[in-house]
């Protein structure tokens, strides 16, 4: 029996998937802190609820929470693609329109969807600061942005960790995603190996175990960092 | 957005929406048993057991639904042994029933990890007295055990269901025509791309809304012995 091991090793093709992983950490990170900027506006918004914009950001987040992923990335990328090709060769980058771009929009359409996620996990995290810290802190007259840097933030990131770690795990999986508007990311670069080389079930089991290392790496590295921030009880 | 447009749009994403709501149905239907079935797989006692349930989700939930898809859709036709085996080609040769399959066998990690949090939280002495009453293994699941796990579980078992229907999107890259299948394709086809996701966006709006209040409604109804 064989399954194209061996055309894996020789063909360079293991190169190209580990390029390919590179690029899926590489959006998942960037998409996740983007996630993550937007997540805390959002989230104070909305425990603060701020009038106008509290509409605003409920409709952001149920809309992106109840629709498929994949829905959000055709509408950006469909919705995008002429303007942008447009707006390149205008400026005389015809051939940017294809290398960088997707990697924009990639960053784009997961940092929206993993924004949406974030704020709520801010919110539920600002929301369980106990009230009488903000008040007594109100009471000795500290300043608003004081109150948010020495009160609220340090006890928002403490809580707030677990549930970043969550929403860190769909939206590595979600970039996978993007893979079907051509980003040459882990899940292309394995799609375009089982299709050359005819051998799709060694192909996707590769990209099945990069994902799940790089997944199960992470977790370790949140686990570390939650140990980090945990409190610790005077001696 | 024009009327002609709707009217065209429409019927054609309405067809998708019964295929969504059957790859849902079914992939709930397995996913749920099969989810039961390894969260009291992963609860018994002997290890080398408890051991493959720990696995099992571990694998699922670390790989991207999209991969397994894939995997189980173009992959597995290449090995001999699932070629030769009249069952399991049945399953793999049709995107839809592969779909299904996909989705349950990712769902049911998902919900494994719910109700082995539900099972786990029974207390102790209900079990013992349960015991000491003498019921056999099985009633005490389907009396004691049971119930109380599942009104532990459902708040979170509906967001799984959620997250179903939208897994059920990715049935449209092998060649499913559900609802994410046909707003593609009448994308390419008017170029309205805001309308065509309006329309679908709001279908999947109304199915997740759906199931979210028959959530609640099951939930309240389990609760009722609170009062309110």
């Amino acid at each position: 029996m064989e399954f194209g091991l061996l055309q894996v090793w020789q063909d360079g093709w293991i190169r190209a998937i580990l390029l390919g992983a590179t690029i899926t950490v590489a959006v998942g990170a960037v998409s996740m802190l983007a996630g993550a900027v937007i997540g805390v506006i959002c989230g104070l918004v909305k425990w603060a609820r701020i009038f106008p914009l509290t509409l605003v950001v409920d409709a952001y987040t149920s809309l992106v929470r109840g629709v498929p992923e994949l829905l959000i990335i055709y509408l950006l990328f469909f919705s995008s693609v002429e303007f942008v090709t447009k707006v390149a060769t205008a400026f005389g980058y015809a051939g940017l329109a294809e290398s960088g771009y997707a990697f924009v929009i990639a960053v784009v359409a997961i940092g929206t969807i993993s924004g949406a996620y974030s704020t709520e996990v801010v919110r539920g995290a600002l929301a369980s600061i106990p009230a009488g810290h903000l008040e007594a802190a109100r009471a000795l007259g500290l300043p608003a942005r004081r109150i948010f840097l020495r009160i609220i933030a340090p006890q928002m990131l403490r809580i707030a960790i677990p549930g970043m770690n969550n929403v860190w795990q769909t939206t590595i999986k979600d970039t996978a995603l993007v893979s079907v508007v051509g980003l040459q990311e882990l899940m292309r670069a394995a799609f375009v190996g089982a299709g050359s080389t005819r051998h799709p079930f060694i192909f996707f089991l590769i990209a099945a175990v990069v994902y799940l290392v790089i997944t199960l790496v992470s977790q370790t590295g949140f686990d570390a960092v939650e140990r980090l921030l945990k409190l610790r009880a005077r001696k | 957005m024009d009327l002609e447009l709707i009217q065209h749009a429409v019927p054609v994403l309405l067809k998708g929406l019964w295929m969504t709501a059957l790859l849902t149905g079914l992939s709930v239907l397995l996913g749920f048993n099969l989810g039961l079935g390894l969260a009291l797989i992963r609860l018994s006692e002997s290890r080398f057991v408890a051991g493959f349930a720990k696995y099992y989700s571990l694998a699922f939930r670390g790989t991207p639904l999209l991969v397994q898809l894939f995997l189980f859709y173009y992959g597995l036709g290449q090995l001999p042994f699932v070629r030769n085996n009249a069952a399991i080609w049945w399953v793999i040769s049709d995107g839809t029933r592969c779909a299904v399959m996909a989705i349950a066998l990712n769902t049911a990690a998902y919900t494994s990890e719910i109700l082995r949090g539900g099972l786990m939280s029974i207390p102790a002495g209900l079990r013992e007295a349960a015991k000491a009453g003498g019921m056999s293994p099985f009633l005490r699941f389907r009396r004691i055990e049971f119930p109380l796990a599942i009104r532990q579980a459902l708040p979170a078992y509906g967001n799984e269901l959620v997250l179903v229907v939208k897994g059920t999107s990715l049935a449209s890259t092998i060649t499913v025509l559900e609802i994410t299948g046909y707003t593609k394709r009448l994308m390419s086809q008017t170029y309205a791309i805001f309308e065509v996701f309006a329309i679908a966006g709001a279908l999947y709006l109304v199915i997740n809304l759906i199931l979210i209040g028959l959530v609640r409604m099951t939930e309240r109804h389990l609760m009722r012995h609170e009062g309110r």
